[in-house]
């Protein structure tokens, strides 16, 4: 188990400021979840922990390490980001198989047919689609198999932005209900970006509510319902997202 | 008033799939909001797809695809082309992989809608921008200006639907519009699409996994299953929707202050591929 802790990451593109000195901590085997308005840098703050750019200002360390000094092979095995648009994240011209396989092959996996239809069933997909290719798949169905890609390497942590805002509710339930059970089996430590309150509110323990590329408030679970928020936006969205639920 | 779609026994098969993707779908449209709703891939962007016919390689067979006086089964590639993205659009489930990745945002909305409307450069910059502005993009001009890898998830999303905006479609399909916005400003794409259906009397087909959304935003919902339509009702009722499939869906689905045991899943069965008798 491997806790996450971010301190004062920022970054710019060109002269616009994106992420202004965020910093929290993610205990080890904990579900911690990004929420806030479109635009405010929760995907960027998935990137730049996970080294998909380089260019930002700050501290991520995962476990006892600097996200910056792990080698590229031990990054793989310790963080697998789930990516919020997974048509981008997936090679067009590359089957299923070779997309799963990839990871399992360069970390040296022993019995990687066997990973490879386990990984399927466990998102809730027929093991034939192996042979498919993305456009061959519905939205949710590639998504699962982004969701199937990550896990598949067995990482400590895994960064997961929107990962079932392209699923329908039945097969959001399947891998929400799968993202439990493997933290409990295996300990992983989940940072999650959602615009689904219910969602945050199954899974997570603690949140934090950006806006504008900063921290407007880290709170627990319980204050989505308890009103337990201070600031006004962090106020704003959870009352949006209640009033939403009891049907807009 | 004649409607503004009407689909009867539609059916489409993916060459070399087994089975169809779509089997038997009827239904009209109106100047209405009809939501569709089904399990991960049981059909919905396919028909919608099939309706824009974007469909080229795979095989498509209906008793009657009739948009306003357009045959769709029959209409030439080139009428086609006059009617798609000007008389109807479609906003797309993966914005990002509909936009040219090597093409700015701005540029994109500011040359489809030179395809439709003459009018200068300058204008369409112009237009599009005030298109940005509509559809709640801090920063309009920035944005503009940003390849699509550089906008996030709900920008992409906007994007899609300000292009839409441009020209004055008479109908709109959205597969999972909202999907990657906040709540408030999925609020505030919400309120600019009802507003085309109040004063501009368009039909919208909504493909959405959003429950509470369709509830409350459309005026009928279409549950999908394997293909199939499995019941039709009144957005209102959906709580009291009765396919088996239905009810299994509304299960599901998390709720703020629930509990946190595993969330019930389906147990799918065979029998579910039967309509409920009563649906139209
Ligand atoms: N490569 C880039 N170049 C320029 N701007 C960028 C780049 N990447 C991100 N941005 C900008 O950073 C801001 C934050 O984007 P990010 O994708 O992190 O938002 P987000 O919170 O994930 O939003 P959403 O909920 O809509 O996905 C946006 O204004 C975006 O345009
Ligand atoms: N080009 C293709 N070739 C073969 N099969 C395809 C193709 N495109 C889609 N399919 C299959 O057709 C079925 C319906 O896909 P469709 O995209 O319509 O689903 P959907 O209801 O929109 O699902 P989602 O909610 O996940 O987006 C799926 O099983 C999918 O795998
Ligand atoms: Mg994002
Ligand atoms: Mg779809």
């Amino acid at each position: 188990m491997k806790p996450i802790s971010i301190d004062r990451l920022s970054i710019s593109f060109g002269p616009v400021r994106v992420l202004h000195d965020v910093s929290f901590d993610v205990a080890a085997g904990e579900c911690f979840g990004l929420v806030g308005e479109s635009g405010s840098g929760k995907s960027t703050i998935l990137r730049c922990a996970s080294m998909l750019t380089n260019i930002w200002d700050g501290t991520v360390r995962i476990g006892d390490h600097d996200v910056r000094k792990m080698p590229l092979a031990e990054r793989c095995r310790t963080v697998q980001m789930v990516f919020q648009d997974p048509y981008g994240s997936l090679h067009p011209r590359h089957s299923i198989r070779t997309a799963l396989d990839e990871g399992l092959r360069i970390n040296g996996f022993d019995d990687r047919e066997a990973r490879l239809a386990q990984a399927m069933r466990d998102v809730g997909l027929p093991v034939e689609f192996l042979d498919r290719y993305p456009h061959q798949l519905s939205g949710g169905q590639r998504q699962r198999v982004a969701i199937a890609r990550a896990l598949i390497l067995e990482p400590d942590v895994l960064f997961l932005d929107e990962p079932t805002s392209a699923l329908d509710v039945s097969v959001q339930a399947e891998v929400l209900n799968l993202l439990v059970r493997l933290q409990k089996e295996k300990g992983f430590t989940y940072l999650m970006v959602s615009h689904d309150l219910a969602v945050v509110d199954h899974m997570c323990d603690r949140f934090a509510i950006m806006q504008h590329g900063r921290i407007v408030e880290v709170l627990d679970r319980a204050a989505i319902t308890g009103g337990g928020a201070t600031q006004p936006y962090a106020k704003e969205l959870i009352g949006a997202s209640l009033e939403y639920e009891r049907a807009i | 008033m004649d409607p503004v779609l009407d689909i009867q026994r539609l059916s489409i098969r993916y060459p070399g799939a087994l089975a169809p993707a779509v089997r038997d779908v009827s239904f009209t449209l109106g100047r209405e909001r009809l939501g569709i709703v089904g399990e991960s891939g049981s059909g919905k962007s396919t028909v919608g797809r099939a309706i824009m016919r974007l469909l080229d390689t795979a095989e498509i067979t209906a008793d009657r695809m009739q948009f306003e006086e357009v045959d769709l089964l029959n209409a030439p590639e080139k009428q086609m082309l006059d009617v798609r993205g000007k008389r109807m659009s479609m906003i797309l489930q993966d914005p990002k992989f509909s936009l040219n990745p090597i093409q700015r945002c701005g540029h994109q909305i500011a040359e489809a809608y030179r395809t439709h409307v003459r009018c200068s450069k300058a204008e369409a910059k112009a237009r599009a921008i005030a298109m940005l502005e509509q559809v709640h993009i801090r920063d309009p001009e920035r944005v503009y200006d940003l390849y699509p890898h550089e906008v996030s998830g709900g920008m992409g999303q906007r994007v899609m639907i300000a292009m839409m905006l441009l020209t004055s479609p008479d109908l709109v399909i959205a597969d999972e519009p909202t999907s990657a916005l906040d709540v408030t400003v999925r609020l505030q794409v919400l309120r600019i699409l009802d507003g085309l259906v109040r004063d501009k009397g368009i039909g919208l087909i909504m493909i959405s996994h959003d429950l509470n959304l369709v509830r409350a935003f459309c005026d009928r919902v279409l549950i999908m299953y394997a293909g199939r339509v499995v019941e039709t009702l009144d957005a209102r009722d959906l709580d009291n929707a009765r396919h088996p499939y239905s009810r299994g869906l509304l299960a599901a689905q998390p709720r703020i202050g629930g509990s946190r045991e595993p969330l019930p899943v389906l147990a799918r069965q065979d029998s579910w591929l039967e309509p409920l008798e009563a649906d139209a």
